[in-house]
């Protein structure tokens, strides 16, 4: 147990698992056991996802797709944060808002995001307006709840300074509760936005016309199964590129704050 | 309920409480989407705790492991790195072309979504435990089945735990995506059902149900991390 081992040897280890891995996934599919059309090699979904990119496929390219679905990401996301944001603070300051909020927010918790696919498509159609709103029902929560945790841990004396001081409620939000719950608000982003793609997958793949899930419906729908997998791998790496986009920002930010761990 | 929302929502497409009510009865009476609310919920449910208790039973030994040895670690994480990106909801097209509508492609996407929380918090787990715990083990020259029993497995239990909430929250989400996506029963064919007849009642009533379900198998969880922590009173009191 916690037998300690070098550098050299986890990163032999860990290139021989991946070799393992895709040998295995290799071999699966060359060896005829399963057949090709159900279990692709990984070349030829490397092949696929190459070909995609300059290929239209259910009506546009792997990078149109993926341009579509990442527009509605950002609406969703962005409108997410401008509501969540100031909400959490607010729920923060304002006792009364708490305890009028939180009962309901606590109920809608057990809501999984995707369960709002058929009002979105009843209220917004299924164009660019339902999965906005799925992706928003994602990506609020965390945005809410880190906001009002931000809000709540600003060390009190801070903000008995401010009252001290007669600072109107309005210039201690902005200037005290703001600032210093930043590092807290910027994790509750990178969950969000972790939540709200992976809503939207879920959304393209149910009602929608354009984007990275739509494409995968349609692969799937045509007994593709590489294009699925290429959707897939699309999926995951737009994933890894926002997570440590903002990873990267939170790292700044705490060391401009020296907060660095 | 009461509100209607002015003007941004074309009227009729929101439930009325009446209408909610009467979509209850509905459904619960003769029956909606294929069969009576009883029969969804038992088919849904039926499927989250099939595809948890799988995932459970692969993710929290191959975490045991990882946590254990950093051999296994080195070896697995890797290949866990390269998955672990793609959501959950991304294997729905993969399962149906593999396995059909039926209940075997749901289980997929619900291990998967379970598995990969329960195998991170296990591990987390193991690797929290205190070191003079595991050293005091060894220098008794425990035997390992009894070191797995009685040290690894308690140690980590808080944090598989944890695991086991996100794992049983993934699995909702993944079931109702999968049943949106396609299904013959289910909760989510409800739901996918009424959005087609343009019923606003029964969306409600179908997201009730969801969360209401959510809801208690959670509480079912939380007493059985109550009752298995027992001994652990720190992590009780953490809990509140």
């Amino acid at each position: 147990m916690n037998r300690q081992i070098s550098l050299l040897q986890s990163i032999v280890l860990g290139f021989l698992g991946l070799a393992c891995f895709l040998g295995f996934w290799q071999g699966m599919s060359m060896s005829g056991l399963v057949s090709n059309i159900f279990l692709p090699s990984p070349l030829e979904v490397y092949e696929r996802f190459t070909t995609l990119i300059e290929r239209r496929f259910a009506g546009a390219t792997l990078p149109g797709h993926l341009a579509a679905s990442f527009m509605r990401f950002a609406y969703g996301f962005l409108l997410a944060a401008l509501i969540g944001i100031p909400l959490g603070l607010l729920m923060g300051w304002y006792q009364l808002l708490d305890e009028i909020v939180s009962p309901l927010f606590d109920a809608l918790r057990f809501v999984a995001p995707i369960a709002w696919v058929p009002f979105a498509a009843l209220w917004f159609g299924t164009g660019i307006g339902g999965p906005i709103m799925i992706i928003f029902a994602g990506a609020f929560p965390p945005c809410v709840i880190n906001a009002y945790r931000g809000a709540k841990f600003v060390d009190p004396r801070l903000i008995e300074a401010a009252n001290m001081l007669g600072t109107p409620s309005r210039r201690v939000i902005m200037e005290v509760l703001l600032p210093s719950s930043i590092p807290s608000i910027i994790s509750g982003l990178r969950v969000s936005a972790g939540l709200g793609w992976q809503s939207l997958v879920g959304a393209e793949l149910i009602v929608a016309s354009a984007g990275v899930g739509y494409m995968m419906v349609q692969g799937q729908a045509n007994i593709q199964t590489h294009t699925v997998m290429a959707g897939m791998v699309a999926i995951g790496l737009v994933g890894l590129a926002l997570d440590s986009a903002l990873r990267g920002v939170e790292r700044v930010i705490q060391k401009r704050r020296g907060l660095e761990q | 309920m009461a509100t209607t929302v002015l003007g941004l929502i074309p009227s009729g497409r929101f439930p009325s409480p009446a209408e909610t009510w009467s979509a209850l009865v509905h459904v619960s009476g003769r029956g909606y989407g294929g069969g009576d609310l009883a029969l969804h919920v038992y088919n849904s449910l039926r499927l989250v705790v099939m595809g948890f208790l799988f995932a459970i039973a692969t993710g929290v030994p191959l975490g045991l492991l990882m946590g254990w040895s950093r051999r296994a670690e080195a070896f697995i994480n890797p290949i866990f790195l390269i998955i672990r990106p793609i959501p959950p909801l991304a294997w729905i097209p993969l399962a149906i072309l593999w396995l059909g509508l039926g209940d075997a492609a749901k289980i997929m996407v619900i291990w998967f979504s379970a598995f990969v929380p329960s195998v991170i918090n296990t591990f987390a787990g193991v690797r929290n435990i205190d070191r003079p715990v595991l050293e005091a083990a060894y220098m008794l020259g425990m035997p390992k089945i009894r070191f797995v029993t009685e040290v690894l497995i308690p140690g980590a239990s808080p944090m598989i735990f944890t695991g086991l909430r996100l794992s049983l929250q993934a699995s909702w989400t993944t079931l109702v995506a999968a049943e949106l996506v396609g299904a013959f029963y289910g909760i989510g064919r409800v739901l996918n059902v009424a959005q087609q007849d343009l019923y606003p009642g029964m969306i409600l009533v179908g997201m009730v149900t969801v969360a209401i379900l959510g809801w208690g198998t959670t509480r079912v969880l939380g007493l059985a991390e109550a009752r298995a922590l027992r001994w652990n009173t720190a992590a009780l009191a953490a809990k509140g």
